[in-house]
C-alpha cells in the first residue's frame, strides 16, 4: 500500500467579538488601569464581571471598582509555557480574588518558582505596557506584600469605550486524509483518477472516502475511471473569488467520469460559458506540475443521452 | 414526569484506542465499531429508527466533519439523524428523548474523535470563555491542575492519593483490550504541578457506539437489557472563579434527578480524565468504598475525546448485560474542571 499522506494544516482566524455594556466597561477599565466588578442583588461582587447572575440569571449592570491587589485562591505551576500564554518563562496559573471581589479571576502569576507560590499569597496586577482593552492588558500578577491600595470608586463610565475585541485563534494540525483518499491523491500524481467500488451495491465512488454512503460498508476495490466524462449539471459563476485567478463568468460543473457512479466537481473551459450544457462530453486538462486537473474541456463527441446520466445528477 | 416507555442499552462496541490512527479517516475508524455494535443485535443500519452522533470539528480541524462520518451508517436513502457537538453521551441523551416520544423504537448512537492531528491541550482552550479566558490559552491540563491544587489545599486529597487513583485505574484496564494505557505506569514528571503525567489521560483516537431499544424490542435484541432508569445532565457557570472547584453540584443534581440516590449502585463508570476529578465525583455522587469504580480503567486508560463519556455508559451497560452488575451508574463530563455533567442509572432485570 502506498504511504498514507500527511500535511501540515493551520486553522487561523481573527474572531471579532462585540462586548455589551458590562464586558465593555471591564475591558475599557483594564486599558485605564482600573479593575471593575459587577454587583449582584445579594450584594456579592463578581470579578471578572458578567452580564447575568450565574446563580439567579438576573441582569447585572452595577459596576464597582475593586483593588488591583488580591489573594491567590488556587494555583498550578506551569514549567513549560505554551504558545499564546501570558508569559514565555515558567509561571503559575492562578485564580486570584481581588480585594473587594467575591469571585476569582484566572491569570498568570510571575514567580521565581513553585516554592514561591502558595494558596493565600498576596499578589497584585502587573499592567501591560501597551493596553488596548483586553484581558491581556493585565500582563500577569506578581507577588506583593504591601498594603491594599486606596481605590477611587470608579463607576465604569469612560471616554472612548472599547466595544469589541479581536481574538486571534490559531490551531496547528497534521492532516491525514486516511487510506482511501490518500490512494486517490497518489493516483492523481500520475494523472489517473481512481475510485473505489462498493462490494455490496457495486457503485464506484470518486473521490473515494473509504465507505459506501448507501450501504454503510467499507470500500476497498480500486477502479480507474475516466479520463472522459459527462457534464450532469452546472452553474455559471459571476462573482470573482479573492485570490482566484480565473476570469468571470465561468462554469462550474458536476462531471460524471466514465465508469464512476458519483459526479465530481470541476471547472469547464475551452468553450464559451453560455454554451455549456447538460450532457456535454468533457476531458481533463492538466497544467505542468498540476496536482489535479486544472479544468475540463469539450471532447467534441456528441452529447450523452440524458438516460445515461440521469441517475448521477 | 416518569418515562412513559422503558428504554435500554442493548449493545455496545468500541474501537481499540490508539495514540494515532493516521492511516484511517474518521469514517474508516468508525465503520468497524458500527458494524460490531449492529452485529451484536443482528440489526442492519436500515432497521435503525434514529441515529445520533457526537463529535467535534475542532479535533480534526475541519468543518462539518460529522457529515463525512455519516457514510458509515448508510445515510442514503435519507435517515432520521442528528448530531451533537458534544461527547456521544449527550447524543445518547437526545436518542433516549427521541425514543421516549415514541417516534422510534431503536436508536444507534456513536461518538468518535481523532485527537492525533492536533494538540488537544491547545484545541480544548477554544471551548473557554472567549472574552476573559481563551485569550490567555490556559490548556486543559493547567485548568485541571488548578482544581487538583484546590482539592489538596482543602485537605481532600494529596499527591500520593492521586497516584493511587492512577495506578488502580491502569491496573483495572489490564483486562480491557481496548484501553490505550494499561498495567503499571509510572507517575512521571509534573505536566502542570501538582498533576503528573500519570494523573492525566492519554491522548488518543477512538470511537464507540451503542444501540438503544424501547420496551419489548429491547428484550428481543438483548438477553439482559441495561434499562435506563434515569438520565439527566446539568451545567455550571462558565467562570471558573465563580465555582467551588472542590465540589460538583451539577453532578450531584444530575444524579439526584436520574434517581441515583434512591438505591445503592454496585458499579460506577466515571468520566474523570484527571485523577483529581475522580475525587470530586466520588464525593458528589456519595460513592463509598463498596462501589466498584471504573472497572474498565476509565478515562485514565483511554480518553478518546467525544467518545469517552459514551464509553462510560457502554461499559456500565455491558456489565449489566454480562450479569456483573445489577445497578450501575454512568457519568460523562464536558468542559473544563467538570463544568458539564451527565449521569445515567442502568439496571438489569431482577435475577
Amino acid at each position: 500500500m502506498p504511504e498514507v499522506l500527511k500535511a501540515p494544516l493551520v486553522v487561523e482566524f481573527p474572531f471579532t467579538r462585540s462586548l455589551g455594556p458590562v464586558q465593555s466597561a471591564f475591558l475599557t477599565g483594564l486599558r485605564e488601569r482600573v479593575v471593575l466588578g459587577v454587583k449582584t442583588t445579594d450584594g456579592r461582587t463578581l470579578v471578572p464581571p458578567v452580564e447575568y447572575d450565574p446563580v439567579t440569571a438576573e441582569d447585572l449592570d452595577e459596576l464597582v471598582e475593586v483593588a488591583p491587589t488580591g489573594t491567590v485562591t488556587t494555583w498550578a505551576w506551569n514549567h513549560e509555557p505554551r504558545r499564546g500564554q501570558p508569559l514565555d518563562t515558567p509561571f503559575a496559573w492562578a485564580l486570584v480574588r481581588l480585594d473587594g471581589a467575591d469571585t476569582a479571576l484566572l491569570h498568570a502569576l510571575d514567580a521565581p518558582g513553585p516554592e514561591a507560590v502558595r494558596t493565600g499569597m498576596r499578589v497584585r496586577v502587573r499592567w501591560a505596557a501597551q493596553r488596548t482593552g483586553a484581558i491581556t492588558d493585565i500582563a500577569c500578577f506578581e507577588p506583593y506584600d504591601g498594603d491594599r491600595p486606596q481605590i477611587a470608586g470608579h463607576d465604569g463610565r469612560f471616554e472612548d469605550m472599547v466595544t469589541g475585541i479581536v481574538a486571534p485563534a490559531r490551531l496547528d494540525y497534521v492532516y491525514s486524509p486516511g487510506r482511501a483518499q490518500s490512494a486517490y491523491i497518489n493516483s492523481l500524481s500520475s494523472r489517473r483518477t481512481v475510485g473505489e467500488r462498493c462490494p455490496s451495491c457495486r457503485k464506484v465512488y470518486v473521490p473515494p472516502r473509504g465507505a459506501c454512503p448507501t450501504c454503510g460498508v467499507v470500500t476497498s476495490e480500486q477502479v480507474e475511471v475516466g479520463p472522459r466524462g459527462t457534464v450532469t449539471t452546472y452553474c455559471i459563476v459571476n462573482i470573482k473569488a479573492r485570490n482566484l485567478d480565473i476570469e468571470v463568468p465561468y462554469v462550474y460543473a458536476h462531471i460524471a467520469l466514465d465508469g464512476a457512479d458519483l459526479a465530481l466537481h470541476g471547472r469547464i473551459g475551452g468553450i464559451p460559458y453560455d454554451q455549456v450544457r447538460m450532457g456535454l462530453r468533457v476531458e481533463p486538462v492538466w497544467t505542468e506540475g498540476g496536482r489535479y486537473p486544472d479544468h475540463y474541456r469539450p471532447t467534441g463527441e456528441p452529447d450523452a443521452e440524458y438516460d445515461t446520466y440521469k441517475e448521477l445528477l | 414526569m416518569p418515562p412513559i416507555r422503558d428504554i435500554a442499552v442493548v449493545a455496545f462496541a468500541q474501537s481499540d484506542h490508539l495514540r494515532t490512527t493516521d492511516e484511517l479517516s474518521e469514517v474508516e475508524m468508525l465503520i468497524p465499531v458500527l458494524h460490531a455494535v449492529l452485529d451484536q443485535t443482528g440489526l442492519k443500519t436500515s432497521d435503525i429508527g434514529f441515529t445520533c452522533s457526537g463529535s467535534s470539528d475542532y479535533l480534526a480541524g475541519r468543518a462539518f466533519s460529522f457529515t463525512m462520518a455519516l457514510d458509515g451508517v448508510g445515510a442514503w436513502p435519507p435517515i432520521s439523524e442528528s448530531h451533537v457537538e458534544m461527547d456521544g453521551a449527550w447524543a445518547l441523551y437526545e436518542a433516549w428523548t427521541k425514543l421516549l416520544t415514541g417516534d422510534a423504537d431503536t436508536a444507534l448512537v456513536y461518538g468518535y474523535g481523532k485527537s492525533s492531528p492536533g494538540s488537544v491541550r491547545d484545541v480544548l482552550t477554544r471551548q473557554l470563555d472567549p472574552y476573559y479566558v481563551a485569550p490567555l490559552w490556559p490548556d486543559s491540563v493547567a485548568l485541571a491542575a488548578l482544581q487538583a491544587q484546590a482539592l489538596i489545599d482543602a485537605g481532600e486529597t494529596d499527591e500520593a492519593a492521586l497516584a493511587g487513583v492512577a495506578s488502580r485505574s491502569r491496573a483495572s484496564a489490564a483486562t480491557n483490550s481496548h484501553a490505550q494505557v494499561r498495567g503499571s505506569v509510572p507517575q512521571g514528571e509534573y505536566l502542570v504541578r501538582p498533576l503528573r503525567v500519570g494523573d492525566c489521560p492519554p491522548v488518543g483516537d477512538g470511537a464507540a457506539a451503542v444501540i438503544l431499544a424501547a420496551g419489548e424490542r429491547a428484550r428481543e435484541l438483548c438477553e439482559r437489557p441495561a434499562w435506563i432508569r434515569g438520565i439527566d445532565h446539568r451545567i455550571e457557570a462558565h467562570g471558573l472563579g465563580v465555582r467551588d472547584l472542590t465540589d460538583s453540584p451539577s453532578t450531584r443534581l444530575a444524579a439526584e434527578r436520574a434517581g441515583a440516590f434512591e438505591r445503592p449502585v454496585d458499579t460506577a463508570e466515571l468520566h474523570a480524565p484527571f485523577t483529581s476529578q475522580e475525587v470530586v465525583l466520588r464525593k458528589a455522587l456519595r460513592l463509598g468504598e463498596e462501589v466498584r469504580v471504573n472497572p474498565s480503567g476509565g478515562a485514565l486508560a483511554a480518553n478518546p475525546i467525544m467518545a469517552a463519556g459514551l464509553i462510560r455508559i457502554g461499559e456500565a451497560a455491558a456489565r449489566v448485560h454480562r450479569g456483573e452488575s445489577d445497578r450501575a451508574l454512568a457519568h460523562a463530563t464536558s468542559g473544563p474542571c467538570l463544568q458539564q455533567n451527565l449521569v445515567a442509572v442502568l439496571e438489569g432485570d431482577p435475577r
